[in-house]
C-alpha cells in the first residue's frame, strides 16, 4: 500500500529538532517525521522567543519604537531600524538630508556584509566544517569595530532617528572602512577557496532543497532565498529608497533554486555590497546629518507602509495611526517567517543532513520569525 | 646500548630467573597491563591537547593556554572535571548494556594495541597472524557503538548508531584490502616480518604507485572507521547533537572520548607500520652510509614521528572538510573505494609475483 508522503504512520520516527539544538541557531523547534534517514515531514513550532514586539511598539512613541526592532533580526538591526524610520518619515513627510541618506546606506551595507559573514560561517558549521566560522568572525569583528566607533554599539546599533542618523560619522570612519574593504576583498577569495570550491561542500549543496520560482513566490519568500530561485525581488532595485537609485549595482539572481544557488547569491551579494560601499565612501555629501524635527512626533491619521531589503529579504513596516503620539497598530512583515514556511516543501524526501543544509541556506534568525 | 629492547629483555630474564615460568608470565602480563593503561592515559592527554592546539592553529585561535605551562595540563583538568561528574543513566535505558558499552569500546582499543610494535623489539605480542588479528578485533568496536546507541533510549543516539554501523562495516572492506596488499608484498601476516621486509625501503616507496594508492585508501578508510570528520556522521553535532553518546556523561563519556583518540593513534600506528616501515629508519636500498646515519635516530622516535605525522594529517582533515551525507558516504565506499582497492590489489599481486618491487 502506498501512503501519501507526509502522513505519519506506524513505524515512523518522529524527532524533535530543537528548541535546544545546535543547528537551529536559536530556539526553533522542528518536529521532523523520518522514515529511516529520509524526511517525510517538517513541522516548525514557533513561539519560544515571542516577545510581542509589535504590541510593545504600540505603547512607545514614534522616536522610541524604532529601537525595539533591533531585537528582531539582530543581525541586520540597522536595516530594521531603517525601515521603521522610513515609515515615520513618510507619514510626517520629513525630508532627510543627503548626508544622512548616504550614511544610512553605508551603514546598511556594512550590516549586510556582517550578516552575510556570520551566515557564511554558520552555514559551513551546519555542513560540518567548523573552521570557517572562526574565519568569518575575524572579518565580522572588523565591521563591528567600525560600528562601535561611530554608533557606540556593535550589534544593536540604534543609530537611526526619524529624519536622519543619531550622530555624525567618526573622523576615522572613511579610513577604516577603506582599510576593511581592501582586507575583506582578499578574504572573500579565501572564503571561496576554503568552502565554495570544496568537492564535499558542492556535493552537499547541489540539487538539494529545490525551490521553484513559482513556489518561492507562493510561499512569499524574499531576499536571497527567492533570488536563488531566479525571482527578482530586491527592494533596493525595484523600489529604491534613499540613494540606492543613484548607485551602480546589480541584483544578484541565480536560476538553480537549490542550496548552492542560494549560497552563491549571498556570496555575490557580498561583492555587490563592497562595490556599493566603494562608490559611496568617497562621495558622502557634506551637510546636516539630521533633519530638524519637532520634539514630539505625531503621525497624521492614516495608514503607512514602507519596506526595505534586509540581509534576509523584504522587511515591511505597516503603521496605522490615529493621529496620536503612539501608533495605533504596528505590523512587521519579517522575511524569516515566510522563508521558514517553505522549509517543509524543500526538505521532503531529503536526508537529515540535508535539512540542516537547507536551514543553513535559508539564513534563519529566530527572533525575526517569532518577534 | 641502553634501549627499550634491552630493558624488556633484562626484566624478562630476571623474572624467569627468580620465579617459576608460570608466575613469571603472570607477572609480565600484569606489568604489560599497567603499561597499557598508563599508555592510554598518556595518549589521551597528549592527543586531546594536540587536537585542541591543532584546531586552534587552524582557526586562528590560541587554544588552551591557562592550565599549566602553555595549557599543557588542560586535559588533566578536564579529566578531573569529568571524573567528578555524575554518570547519569536515562530513564528507560537498558542499564546493563548502557553501562557496558563504553567499557567494550575501550577494551577493544586496548586489545588492538597488543601486536603494535612501538620500537625495535618492543611489542607486547608478536602473534603470527598480526594484521588479521588487528582487522578482526577492530571490527568489534562497532558493537560497542551500536550497543550505546540502542541502550540509550534516545532517537539521536539510535540514528547515530545506525549510521556508525553502516559506515564501519562498509569501510572495513577497503581497509582490509589495503592491509592485504601489503601482506601480499611481504608474504607474512606477522607485524615483525612486515617491518623487517622494509629494511631496504618503506613499502610506500618500494611498491610503486599501487602502494601509494592503497596507502591513500587506507587513510580514508580508517578516518571513516574511527568516526572522524569528514566521516563523523555517527556524532554529527549539527544534525544529531552528539550522536551515539548523546546520553553519556561523566567518566562513561570520557571513556568514549578516550577510545576515539586511542583509536586514532592505533590506526595511524598501523598505517605507519604497514606503509612507512614502523620503527624502521628511512633506508634507501644499498646506500650503506646513508642508512647508518639514519640508524643513529632511535627506532622509537621513528615510530612516534611517523605516527604523529599521520595523526596530524587526520586532524587536518577534520578541521578543513565539511561532513559527507550518509548516502554519499556509502557511495564513496561501495562505488569508488572498494572497486579501486580490488583492482589495486590485483596490480599489487602482479608486482609481487613478477618481483617488480624494489
Amino acid at each position: 500500500m502506498i501512503q501519501e508522503v507526509g502522513t505519519t504512520e506506524q513505524g515512523d520516527l518522529v524527532v524533535n529538532l530543537g528548541p535546544q539544538h545546535p543547528s537551529t541557531h536559536g530556539v526553533l523547534h522542528l518536529v521532523v517525521t523520518l522514515n529511516g534517514e529520509t524526511i517525510k515531514k517538517v513541522e516548525p513550532h514557533l513561539g519560544y522567543i515571542h516577545r510581542s514586539i509589535e504590541k510593545m511598539c504600540e505603547s512607545l512613541s514614534y522616536r522610541q519604537f524604532i529601537y525595539v526592532t533591533s531585537r528582531m533580526d539582530y543581525l541586520s538591526s540597522h536595516i530594521n531600524n531603517h525601515g521603521c524610520a522610513l515609515c515615520v518619515e513618510k507619514g510626517m513627510q520629513i525630508e532627510v538630508p543627503p548626508r544622512a541618506k548616504a550614511i544610512r546606506v553605508l551603514m546598511g551595507e556594512l550590516t549586510r556584509l556582517a550578516s552575510h559573514q556570520l551566515w557564511w560561517g554558520a552555514m559551513a558549521m551546519d555542513i560540518g566544517a567548523l573552521t570557517p566560522f572562526f574565519h568569518a568572525f575575524r572579518e565580522r569583528e572588523a565591521i563591528n569595530d567600525i560600528m562601535e566607533e561611530t554608533c557606540g554599539a556593535r550589534l544593536t546599533m540604534n543609530y537611526m532617528v526619524p529624519g536622519g542618523v543619531m550622530a555624525d560619522l567618526h573622523p576615522n570612519f572613511q579610513k577604516r572602512v577603506k582599510e576593511f574593504i581592501n582586507f575583506f576583498r582578499g578574504k572573500l577569495h579565501e572564503y571561496d577557496e576554503l568552502v565554495t570550491g570544496n568537492i564535499i561542500f558542492k556535493s552537499r549543496m547541489e540539487g538539494i532543497g529545490y525551490l521553484s520560482p513559482e513556489d518561492a513566490v507562493s510561499y512569499g519568500c524574499t531576499g536571497p532565498t527567492a533570488r536563488g530561485s531566479g525571482v527578482s525581488c530586491d527592494i533596493r532595485k525595484l523600489y529604491p529608497y534613499e540613494v540606492y537609485g543613484e548607485l551602480q549595482f546589480e541584483e544578484v539572481t541565480a536560476t538553480g533554486g537549490d542550496c548552492f544557488a542560494r549560497y552563491m547569491v549571498r556570496m555575490q551579494e557580498m561583492r555587490q555590497s563592497i562595490s556599493i560601499i566603494e562608490q559611496l565612501i568617497d562621495n558622502i555629501p557634506e551637510g546636516q546629518f539630521q533633519a530638524k524635527t519637532k520634539a514630539v512626533l505625531k503621525l497624521p491619521k492614516g495608514e503607512f507602509y514602507s519596506r526595505v531589503e534586509t540581509a534576509r529579504g523584504e522587511f515591511g513596516v505597516y503603521i496605522i495611526s490615529e493621529g496620536g503620539t503612539t501608533p495605533y497598530r504596528i505590523k512587521f512583515r519579517s522575511p524569516g517567517f515566510s522563508n521558514l514556511s517553505a522549509l517543509d516543501h524543500m526538505a521532503r524526501g531529503h536526508k537529515i543532513g540535508d535539512l540542516v543544509a537547507i536551514m543553513g541556506t535559508l539564513d534563519l534568525v529566530i527572533p525575526d520569525i517569532d518577534r | 646500548m641502553l634501549s627499550i629492547e634491552n630493558i624488556t629483555h633484562s626484566i624478562d630474564a630476571w623474572l624467569n630467573g627468580t620465579f617459576n615460568p608460570t608466575v613469571a608470565v603472570l607477572l609480565e602480563s600484569l606489568i604489560v597491563g599497567f603499561c597499557v593503561i598508563g599508555l592510554f592515559a598518556l595518549l589521551g592527554l597528549i592527543l586531546v591537547l594536540m587536537e585542541r592546539k591543532v584546531s586552534a592553529y587552524m582557526q586562528i585561535r590560541l587554544g588552551p593556554n591557562r592550565v599549566g605551562p602553555g595549557g599543557t595540563l588542560q586535559t588533566v583538568a578536564d579529566t578531573l572535571k569529568l571524573a567528578m561528574k555524575e554518570g547519569l543513566t536515562p530513564d528507560g535505558a537498558d542499564k546493563f548494556l548502557f553501562n557496558l558499552a563504553p567499557f567494550l569500546v575501550i577494551v577493544v582499543a586496548m586489545m588492538i594495541l597488543a601486536p603494535v610494535a612501538f620500537a625495535k623489539g618492543t611489542q607486547i605480542w608478536d602473534i603470527n597472524i598480526g594484521v588479521l588479528y588487528i582487522s578482526a578485533v577492530s571490527s568489534l568496536s562497532v558493537i560497542g557503538i551500536l550497543m550505546a546507541g540502542w541502550a540509550s533510549n534516545n532517537k539521536y543516539s539510535l540514528l547515530g548508531a545506525m549510521r556508525s554501523g553502516a559506515q564501519i562495516v562498509s569501510y572495513e572492506l577497503s581497509a582490509g584490502l589495503s592491509i592485504i596488499s601489503i601482506v601480499v608484498l611481504t608474504g607474512s601476516l606477522r607485524i615483525s616480518d612486515i617491518i623487517a621486509s622494509q629494511e631496504d625501503g618503506w613499502w610506500i616507496f618500494k611498491g610503486h604507485i599501487p602502494a601509494v594508492i592503497s596507502f591513500i585508501i587506507f587513510i580514508i578508510a580508517v578516518t571513516a572507521e574511527t568516526n572522524r570528520a569528514p566521516f563523523d556522521l555517527a556524532e554529527a553535532e549539527s544534525e544529531l547533537t552528539a550522536g551515539f553518546h548523546t546520553e553519556y556523561s561523566g567518566m562513561k563519556f570520557a571513556l568514549f572520548f578516550l577510545a576515539e583518540y586511542v583509536n586514532i593513534f592505533i590506526v595511524c600506528a598501523i598505517a605507519a607500520t604497514l606503509f612507512l616501515g614502523g620503527w624502521m629508519p628511512l633506508h634507501i636500498g644499498h646506500w650503506a652510509g646513508f642508512n647508518r646515519v639514519m640508524d643513529y635516530v632511535p627506532s622509537s622516535l621513528w615510530f612516534t614521528g611517523k605516527t604523529f605525522f599521520l595523526i596530524f594529517l587526520i586532524m587536518w582533515f577534520r578541521w578543513t572538510f565539511p561532513r559527507l551525507r550518509i548516502d554519499q558516504l556509502l557511495n564513496l565506499e561501495w562505488k569508488y573505494l572498494l572497486p579501486m582497492s580490488m583492482v589495486n590489489l590485483l596490480l599489487i599481486t602482479l608486482i609481487a609475483i613478477k618481483g617488480w618491487h624494489f
